[in-house]
């Protein structure tokens, strides 16, 4: 007798989100890039469609770091206080799927800049780079919400990700997004009843659910990396079981909290007992994006290019077919 | 399968004599189900009863021992697919391979270094748990086993498809309980036969996962009562989907053939791949995962993996409230205030300690959650502080007034001037600035 695969049946799906319009779409990117619409967890095609692999997204921050580890420094140095040259060189040489653009430089602790100047920042990138873009705000609410109407403005009929909606601040960003064609990012802390909250007070101002990518907010691989874990674990299962207002593809944030840690930061002198940092900072990064491929996650927005592409291989490797037939 | 408190109810006496210390047979069965009592305490369960109930409390997955002493590695009895359902119970194993064919000072040196590849997170010492002592053929299996067993006292896997290696090695170190790797189709008789002349655990492999039931049910069936399986996947999506099925077929199917821990040796091209994959296997239900590199580089990412991945979701590690020395803390010694989530704690400790700057920390008791968690649950305000400051008595150790809080809660600072009546110092967001701010710290007036 011999073993058999148990096969789970699944009612519902991942939500299939498209970011990003080609000229034929009305927008101007080269390529575009689908999330979502498994019909298993991850991975596990043998009982379920998994038609898209997920994807990574590298960050680029419109202010120049000033406290960015050597090896993220050696990565990204010469293109610090340039997004666009950042993002041109995340495509051309790291061969980033798309690219994250957060507008640091708005918040009013961190060089208030203007409306008008982020979105000269938003164009620029749009010409540098052909992938599509997730843009994202400065964190400050009164802030961004007079930020999106020129960004968005900006990026019209772009199809770009606009992040975030939360609970008591959302209403801007998604009539921005409807109005110019974008998808919304909906967050929240680690709680899956108030992502739910969030992705029905969004759809109930009208953005489509095929137009909403989720972010529950991400912990490190030794800070916190078990609640998000979980968190989209039970996240991918609500919308297998059916639960449409849970069934947005997800997105993580790894490289700024990978790289908060200790064990990434700290130089071999203070810490040899740890090995080569190098070594060590870049599998912290990329363990904690494999640990959330597999709790579900859709998109990774990733740092550095080596931890990058170690996640990319593992992609790879567990989207190919099984080598054995049942 | 495990019985409810009714099914279990019918089987008992229903003649609620209290003898167990229940006040009804229902109420005894209800404690049962729960796992709370055991069966032994009602003196009047029939015998079958007693093997129905014996059979339906038999974990799906069973519960395997490698090694002796205080470093036994115990793997299996898992219950659930999803950490959020319960909990995972039994950390995965870490095993580093170490080939056989070194000579005896190596093997020895490599056996001490493992031993003591250990590090020290939340509190606890967390490090490689198993040596995977591979025999390399031509090499004296049995002196290497013996040497690797004098110089650590971590449990062992022996890995040898050859019978009469593996006899004499196992009878070397039988009483270390090592785990014997493998039995498989051609040495199958062989190896069980040394398993169970010294009582040991069994790995039995397949290659592919077609036959590992039939294994499994055969080394059951010979008498070997603890095994674990290893379906020598080779490509990571093949581990994948053998570690998902045979969690799968014990829990949900209660395919009893299964019903055992397994063993996945970490695939990939290169140590960083290898040390991707282990990761996933630790999250995707493997017993033990064995690597071929010692980099601490690399095996602490994946003892914080494991940590995390069997954390109870429900109960955050945490530490005791109260104040806490770190260094020869004297009345003069600055005091921080920080929260009682194990992660806070230790990390806060870890960067005072490595200022050099005795000082004292207050850890506020906020049911073991982060600072910004407890801030935002309202756990660690300007009360809860205050209260924590008076209570365990700070100013009786410290002739200065002056706390100093998280960067990341600085909007306290006012209102816990106003309630403690201490003077308020906004430290770095991130600890790892606090050895800086300590050294720039004027000298606290008393
Ligand atoms: C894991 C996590 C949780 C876990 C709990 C983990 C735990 N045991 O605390 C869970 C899922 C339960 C959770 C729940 C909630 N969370 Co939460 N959570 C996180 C997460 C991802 C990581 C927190 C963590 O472990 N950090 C690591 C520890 C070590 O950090 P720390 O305690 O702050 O300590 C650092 C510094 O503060 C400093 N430090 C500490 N002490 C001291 C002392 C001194 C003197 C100094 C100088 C420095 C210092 O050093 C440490 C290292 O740098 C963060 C987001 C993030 N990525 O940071 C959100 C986050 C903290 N959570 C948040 C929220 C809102 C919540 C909830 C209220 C959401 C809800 N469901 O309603 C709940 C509240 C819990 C409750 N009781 O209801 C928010 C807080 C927002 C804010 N600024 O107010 C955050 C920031 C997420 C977000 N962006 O929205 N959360
Ligand atoms: S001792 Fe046995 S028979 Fe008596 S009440 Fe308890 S369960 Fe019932």
């Amino acid at each position: 007798m011999s073993f058999e695969m148990p096969k789970e049946k699944w009612r519902g799906a991942v939500n299939q989100v498209k970011i990003g319009a080609t000229a034929a779409e009305g927008g101007t990117r080269s390529s575009t890039v689908t999330v979502g619409g498994e019909a298993t967890l991850p991975f596990l095609d043998f009982e379920g469609d998994t038609p898209n692999r997920p994807v990574i997204a590298f960050e680029v921050l419109d202010l120049a770091p000033t406290d960015w580890p050597e090896p993220l420094v050696e990565a990204y140095g010469d293109v610090f206080g340039d997004p666009a040259a950042w993002a041109q060189k995340c495509v051309e040489q790291y061969e980033a799927d798309l690219i994250c653009l957060r507008l640091q430089s708005a918040h009013p602790d961190r060089g208030d800049s203007s409306p008008a100047q982020c979105a000269e920042t938003v164009k620029k990138v749009l010409q540098a780079v052909g992938v599509p873009l997730i843009i994202w705000g400065c964190g400050d609410n009164e802030k961004d919400n007079n930020l999106w109407p020129e960004v968005s403005q900006a990026a019209a009929r772009e199809r770009c990700c606009l992040g975030s909606a939360v609970q008591d601040n959302y209403k801007t960003i998604s009539a921005c997004a409807m109005a110019d064609g974008h998808v919304v990012i909906t967050e929240a802390p680690l709680d899956i009843n108030i992502q739910k909250q969030v992705n029905i007070l969004v759809t109930e101002m009208g953005v489509k659910p095929e137009d909403i990518i989720m972010y529950q907010v991400t912990g490190a691989l030794g800070y916190g990396v078990e609640y998000a874990y979980t968190i989209m674990e039970r996240t991918r299962l609500a919308a297998l079981g059916g639960d449409k207002m849970l069934s947005m593809p997800m997105l993580a944030i790894v490289g700024s909290e990978a790289w908060r840690a200790k064990e990434a930061r700290l130089p071999e002198e203070e810490s040899p007992q740890w090995g080569r940092r190098y070594d060590r900072a870049i599998l912290w990064e990329a363990m904690t994006a494999e640990l959330f491929l597999h709790a579900g996650t859709d998109i990774l927005v990733m740092w550095h290019p080596e931890a990058a592409r170690l996640v990319k291989e593992s992609v790879l490797s567990y989207s190919a077919a099984s080598t054995e037939s049942e | 399968m495990a019985l409810t408190a009714i099914e279990i109810y019918k089987l008992l006496p229903q003649t609620n004599c209290r003898e167990c210390g229940f006040p009804t047979c229902l109420a005894f069965a209800m404690q049962l189900a729960q796992k709370k009592a055991s069966l032994d305490k009602c003196p009047y369960v029939s015998e079958d009863a007693k093997a129905a109930l014996e059979g339906s409390a038999a974990p799906p997955i069973n519960l395997v021992t490698i090694g002796v002493g205080d470093k036994a590695l115990k793997i299996g009895n898992e219950t659930v697919l999803f950490r959020h359902e319960e909990t995972f119970h039994h950390p995965c194993g870490l095993a580093v391979l170490v080939p056989s064919d070194l000579d005896e000072a190596s093997l020895k040196q490599k056996a001490t270094r493992l031993s003591e590849l250990q590090f020290d997170r939340v509190g606890m010492i967390v490090g490689v748990d198993l040596i995977a002592l591979q025999h390399v053929p031509g090499s004296d299996f049995r002196a290497a086993a013996t040497a690797v067993a004098q110089a650590s006292n971590l449990p062992l896997i022996l890995i040898s498809d050859d019978p009469a290696a593996m006899a004499a090695a196992a009878s070397a170190v039988a009483d270390k309980r090592p785990l014997l790797y493998a039995a498989t189709a051609g040495n199958f008789d062989e190896m069980v036969k040394i398993a169970k002349e010294h009582g040991l655990p069994l790995a039995v492999r397949s290659e592919g996962i077609a036959n590992i039931a039939d294994l499994a049910a055969k080394a059951t069936a010979a008498g070997v009562s603890e095994i674990v399986l290893d379906t020598a996947p080779k490509t990571p999506k093949d581990m994948l989907l053998h570690q998902t099925a045979i969690r799968r077929a014990a829990l949900l199917k209660k395919n009893r053939q299964v019903g055992h821990p397994t063993i996945v040796f970490a695939v990939g091209d290169t140590p960083a791949a290898k040390a991707l994959n282990a990761s996933v296997a630790i999250a995707k239900y493997a017993g033990i995962v064995v690597i071929d590199f010692d980099d601490p580089a690399l095996v602490l990412p994946l003892v914080t993996a494991r940590l995390n991945i069997y954390t109870d979701p429900e109960k955050p590690i945490q530490v005791q409230p109260g104040v806490y020395a770190v260094g020869a803390a004297t009345e003069e010694s600055p005091v921080l205030v920080t929260t009682n989530f194990s992660l806070t704690y230790f990390t806060v400790e870890g960067d005072v300690s490595a200022s050099k700057i005795p000082s004292w920390i207050v850890v506020v008791d906020t049911k073991g959650t982060s600072v910004l968690t407890a801030w935002a649950a309202e756990e660690f305000t300007a009360e809860t502080i205050t209260k924590a400051v008076n209570d365990y008595d700070v100013a009786g150790r410290v002739k200065h007034r002056t706390l100093i809080i998280p960067g990341g809660v600085a909007v306290l600072s006012g209102k816990l001037e106003d309630l403690s009546g201490w003077k308020v110092l906004v430290g770095p967001r991130e600890s790892a600035g606090i050895p800086a701010f300590l050294k720039s710290l004027p000298k606290l007036a008393a």
